[in-house]
């Protein structure tokens, strides 16, 4: 029997057989060098449907799910609610089994969504166009540095903020490792921005990277930033957190030429990190220089609103080895996921996401702030995530609330060695006041018994 | 491409094997794309020119033409500084197909090496070469 | 085409009214913190629409798209197979779905044990043991081969290298990936048979050479006869030879790349292994490479210590290329398939493909001129309408569009660039033979429209939500988002 997602049976294939003019299907591989040609495979056996399901579901039940679990864990993925409207439309055949629409005529679905998408994105960050490519927050980062590097000749300095997500700085170091550019900024992780500029902004840089939010959950005011690098004649790079967009000026407002940032919270399932969506936004002076596709909107030849790929002239299928970025996806159906989001959300709804993020994450910090040996700078701006400065070693504390079912906040010692015991923590709409106080109450039990042991001693 | 209409090999110019012309106003040398490249581009959607006061030497790439399917380097025929540029490319890129020997012009150079002109083909000799396929 | 499909849909920001909204947020249950005023927006556009709008809108948006799910999608070199639907319950288990990357992989050990498995069956079936999961597109798999192959050489000290020999019938993210690398891209002719040229290729390929960037099956859908003889020309010179897995389909099961000489190569497992492909993401596209060179891949990478799961970056890695753990859930869906195949089945995919593809060819090259129906092809062929375009000034462009008034999706066209007005055709093993006698019978009657009408070609598509649209105008004037 033939495996159950091919459907030719034996005669059908008999009769292909016939007509193709070769007697066996061996006949068709002769190419194939036979010393080459496997007898055997070490693979596991073929599973029905059920058997398959089953095991499955073995398999993620040992993963602690966030149905399951209160989660104040974030640093780039966020635990946001979906609409429903959202999984319904995005698991429409129609959108996910149709490819990159390379033939306009029947892709206008998928072309009117991306164009959607754009739109929304450039009213998001105040910028003038925006495309639907990249992989995540990390790469559309690093793609950002090469779209500087190119559009100011001559110079070769990307500096970055400490304060970007060390996966994205990483990422960065890799996309840029074949190319004569330099990435500094980072070296002294506790060095605030304005010392970093003083340090290395000169007519060498070509873009200066700043992540708001930054990854420590910190909102800084960047019009003075984004001035002092215009002056020295760099693009200004913000990598923004989409969410806090709701409420915060957009960086286009203050200056940015180049917003990026990770769309996962817009709609996309957390999903152990992927897929994801790179948020890839500019102003009109740098949009062929972007990489990856574009949509734009023309007319038919009756006259007819439509959408097609445009700019194409950029791209790796016709420049090759000298097009913008080797990108030939587009991540269409994340960005589809995002664009229903925010149309489902719309003007007030994402506006209120926003505005919860924002108030439950300061209830949690002036609660946890209360709490004796926690310690939170309430002082600096943020947005829903903050730095906790805890009284033991972040991995111990994590350990007492995950016994509650509550997955705790980001170990900060693992990037940032002088921030022993600080653990970042995220709150998002989908944690209510009861999630909240538990988890003040957990914190507060799990040290109180740490302090004990400590007397007992 | 279309082979449809009669290509004009204007012949008061040289020509380079990358299909850029070359003619000399005064002391300036003004540069352009032959009909034949812009017939063979199609529709020009995009004309990326060279900077005012750059120093350009003879085949070195100093602009980019983008049709709808295709993106084609352009090259400079002499060495020299630029010292105009055709603004009008920028927002009419289609002057290009309409006029791409006078007002689909690209830049003026200031020559460095005028003996350079010497090395460049004739109308004639341009057009043997591509009607042969030795240029393409 | 449903009667919807051919009215104009308007732009989401054209629908509704203001003050409509279309999701309800539960009220704020804390006490409220005064917001920074400097530092908030004063105006968002965004869509005033209700939730019964959202749902019409985007699903009138559906059905002007064409999909695997509808019918054949004979893109070359893309492998449109049908997406087994299990794949999608499966990432919709709240266990692969609602899960964080940074929780206490101790409370994920059934993920990293997905990833394990995962890479250990993808080494086997590439013959390349070394394997990260890492990369999101095959594009990125291509980066990463390559700075694979940066790595091993300037750990040998090896730093004269440059050159990247790809081949002319290449996808034009081979040449794109050799520049990122900052290498330069030397192009290698292909032979009469449509193969690499070998004579060519012994002539290029020195001490500066990186590697070979080979697709096999290449674009031309042909086995490359010599690929075991240009892997030791390569060798030879201290070079290695990445393998393009695009068309990986061709031979899954039957061969495996790192038995034919192949030293590192990506697979794309929205291709090979069923990940739909979504408009035209997310996809996957994991690195393969051989056991000695496992040490410089990106990472992190699942590992197993004694019952345990782990994630942990190799030795000498060239770093990260993405954020977390590659595209999970197009990584869980790609698992899902190669478990419902199994050892008994998976060389059926590559049998059956071949087959399917060797059949349309046969349907076709009497009317079509196709450049190597001397060979067998393998998963794809190509056919080139210059004879078409000559005699009846029909192009292929032409034939591409009247295709999709027959209810298909066309074939990949002018690609490779090596052939002249290209059709590039892959069925995958998914059709059946009374489909592709419908698709061949579609296109052997447009060859008769060709030479009787060519106007009804040129004016092709009719029924389409669209006809042809204006593309110089769009790249001439680019409008890229609404603006009111």
């Amino acid at each position: 029997m033939t495996h159950r997602f091919i459907p030719n049976t034996d005669a059908d294939r008999a009769a292909m057989l016939k007509t193709i003019g070769v007697a066996s299907v061996q006949d068709l591989f002769r190419d194939v060098p036979a010393s080459a040609q496997l007898t055997k495979i070490n693979l596991p056996r073929a599973l029905s449907e059920m058997e398959l399901l089953n095991e499955l579901n073995a398999m993620a039940t040992r993963n602690a799910n966030l149905n399951e679990h209160a989660c104040f864990l974030g640093a780039g993925a966020y635990n946001h609610f979906v609409p429903a409207t959202v999984p319904h439309l995005i698991f429409r055949s129609e959108f996910y089994t149709a490819y990159t629409p390379y033939q306009a005529e029947i892709s206008q679905g998928t072309l009117q969504t991306i164009f959607e998408y754009q739109s929304l994105i450039c009213n998001l960050t105040g910028m003038d166009a925006a495309n639907a490519s990249h992989y995540d927050g990390a790469t559309a980062t690093a793609e950002a540095a090469i779209l500087a590097v190119n559009a100011v000749p001559g110079r070769d300095k990307i500096i970055v903020a400490p304060t970007l997500h060390p996966e994205y700085r990483a990422t960065l170091r890799t996309y840029l490792e074949g190319q004569d550019v330099k990435i500094v900024g980072d070296e002294d992780l506790k060095l605030p921005l304005d010392a970093i500029l003083k340090k290395h902004l000169d007519d060498k840089t070509a873009g200066v990277i700043v992540q708001n939010p930054d990854f420590l959950g910190a909102y800084h005011d960047l019009k003075s930033t984004a001035d002092r690098v215009h002056a020295a004649g760099a693009l200004f790079i913000v990598n923004a957190y989409p969410i806090s967009l709701g409420l915060f000026r957009a960086p286009g407002e203050y200056g940015a030429d180049v917003v990026v940032g990770e769309g996962q919270s817009l709609g996309n399932a957390i999903a152990f990190g992927g897929p994801y969506l790179g948020i890839f936004a500019t102003k009109e002076k740098y949009i062929r220089r972007m990489a990856g596709r574009l949509v734009g909107q023309t007319v038919d030849t009756t006259g007819r609103r439509g959408f097609t790929l445009t700019l194409q002239a950029r791209e790796q299928h016709i420049r090759r080895e000298k097009a913008t970025s080797n990108i030939c996806t587009n991540q269409a159906l994340n960005a589809l996921a995002a664009c229903v989001y925010l149309s489902t959300l719309g003007k007030s709804g994402f506006k209120q996401v926003a505005e919860l993020c924002y108030h439950k994450a300061h209830y949690a910090a002036k609660k946890i702030n209360a709490l004796p040996g926690y310690r939170v700078d309430l002082k600096k701006e943020f947005f829903n995530e903050f730095v906790v400065e805890c009284p033991a070693p972040v991995s111990k504390i994590n350990a007492a609330l995950e016994s509650r079912k509550i997955i705790g906040g980001y170990d900060l010692s693992r990037d940032y060695p002088h921030m022993k015991n600080a653990m970042l923590v995220a709150v998002t709409e989908m944690n209510a006041k009861e999630q909240i106080d538990q988890l003040v109450k957990t914190l507060a039990e799990a040290t109180s018994s740490k302090r004990k042991a400590k007397s007992r001693k | 491409m279309s082979g449809n209409k009669t290509i004009n090999y204007a012949s008061d110019r040289k020509y380079s094997e990358t299909h850029e012309w070359v003619k000399m106003e005064g002391e300036l040398a003004v540069v352009g794309i032959s009909d034949y490249a812009q017939d063979a581009l199609g529709d020009v959607v995009f004309v990326e020119l060279p900077k005012v006061g750059a120093t350009v030497s003879a085949g070195a790439q100093f602009g980019v033409v983008e049709s709808v399917k295709a993106a084609s380097d352009i090259f400079s025929p002499i060495s020299g500084t630029v010292a105009a540029v055709n603004e009008k490319l920028s927002s009419a890129p289609e002057t290009l197909n309409q006029d791409s020997l006078s007002a689909g012009w690209i830049a003026k150079i200031k020559p460095s090496n005028p003996a350079e002109m010497n090395k460049l083909m004739d109308a004639a000799t341009y057009q043997k070469k591509i009607e042969a396929g030795e240029i393409h | 085409m449903t009667i919807v499909a051919n009215k104009p849909e308007p732009i989401i920001f054209e629908l509704g009214s203001k003050g409509r909204e279309g999701a309800a947020l539960p009220d704020c249950d804390v006490p409220t913190t005064k917001l920074p005023n400097h530092l908030i927006r004063d105006e968002l556009n965004l869509p005033e629409v209700a939730e019964v709008d959202v749902v019409r809108h985007f699903t009138r948006l559906s059905q002007k798209n064409y999909c695997v799910d509808l019918g054949i999608y004979p893109l070359g070199s893309c492998t449109m197979k049908y997406n087994p639907k299990i794949n999608e319950v499966a990432v919709n288990i709240p266990g692969f779905a609602r899960i964080h990357p940074y929780q206490n992989h101790d409370t994920a050990q059934g993920a990293l044990q997905m990833l394990y498995e995962l890479q250990k069956m993808l080494g086997e079936i590439s013959g390349l043991p070394g394997v990260t999961l890492q990369p999101a597109a095959g594009a990125q798999g291509e980066l990463t081969g390559v700075l694979v192959i940066r790595a091993y050489h300037l750990a040998r000290g090896d730093t004269k290298r440059k050159k990247v020999l790809v081949p002319d019938s290449a996808h034009g993210t081979n040449p794109a990936t050799s520049s990122m690398s900052g290498y330069t891209v030397v192009p290698v002719k292909s032979d009469a048979r449509g193969n690499i040229d070998l004579a060519e290729l012994k002539k290029i390929a020195d001490k500066e050479t990186v590697c070979l960037m080979l697709t096999n099956p290449n674009t031309l859908g042909l086995f490359e006869e010599n690929v075991q003889e240009a892997c030791k020309v390569i060798h030879d010179v201290g070079a290695l030879v990445y393998g393009d897995g695009a068309n990986l389909n061709a031979i899954v099961g039957i061969a495996r790349p790192g038995d034919l000489g192949f030293d590192v190569m990506h697979t794309n497992l929205h291709k090979t292994f069923s990940v739909p492909h979504g408009g035209g993401g997310p996809g996957a596209g994991p690195v393969m490479v051989r056991k000695d060179l496992a040490q410089f891949l990106p990472g992190p990478i699942a590992v197993k210590r004694g019952n345990k799961y782990a994630m942990e970056m190799p030795k000498k890695t060239i770093g990260r290329v993405k954020s977390f753990f590659g595209n999970f859930l197009a990584l869980v869906r790609a698992y899902t398939y190669i478990r419902s195949y199994g050892k008994e089945h998976l060389r059926e995919i590559a049998e059956n493909a071949v087959i399917n593809a060797n059949y349309l060819l046969a349907r076709l090259k009497g009317t079509y001129y196709a450049p190597f129906a001397n060979r067998a092809c393998k998963h794809e062929f190509v056919l080139d309408g210059t004879p078409f375009k000559t005699k009846y000034g029909v192009n292929t462009l032409d034939i591409a569009k009247r295709i999709q008034d027959y209810g298909f999706y066309p074939p990949t066209i002018y690609f490779p660039l090596i052939v002249p007005e290209c059709l590039m055709i892959e069925p995958t093993e998914t059709q059946s033979k009374e489909s592709l006698d419908e698709f061949a019978d579609a296109l052997l009657k447009i060859a008769q429209e060709a030479e009787t009408d060519a106007q009804l070609l040129h004016d092709a598509p009719h029924d389409a939500p669209v006809t042809r649209l204006d593309e110089v105008r769009a790249a001439r004037e680019p409008v890229l988002c609404y603006r009111d």
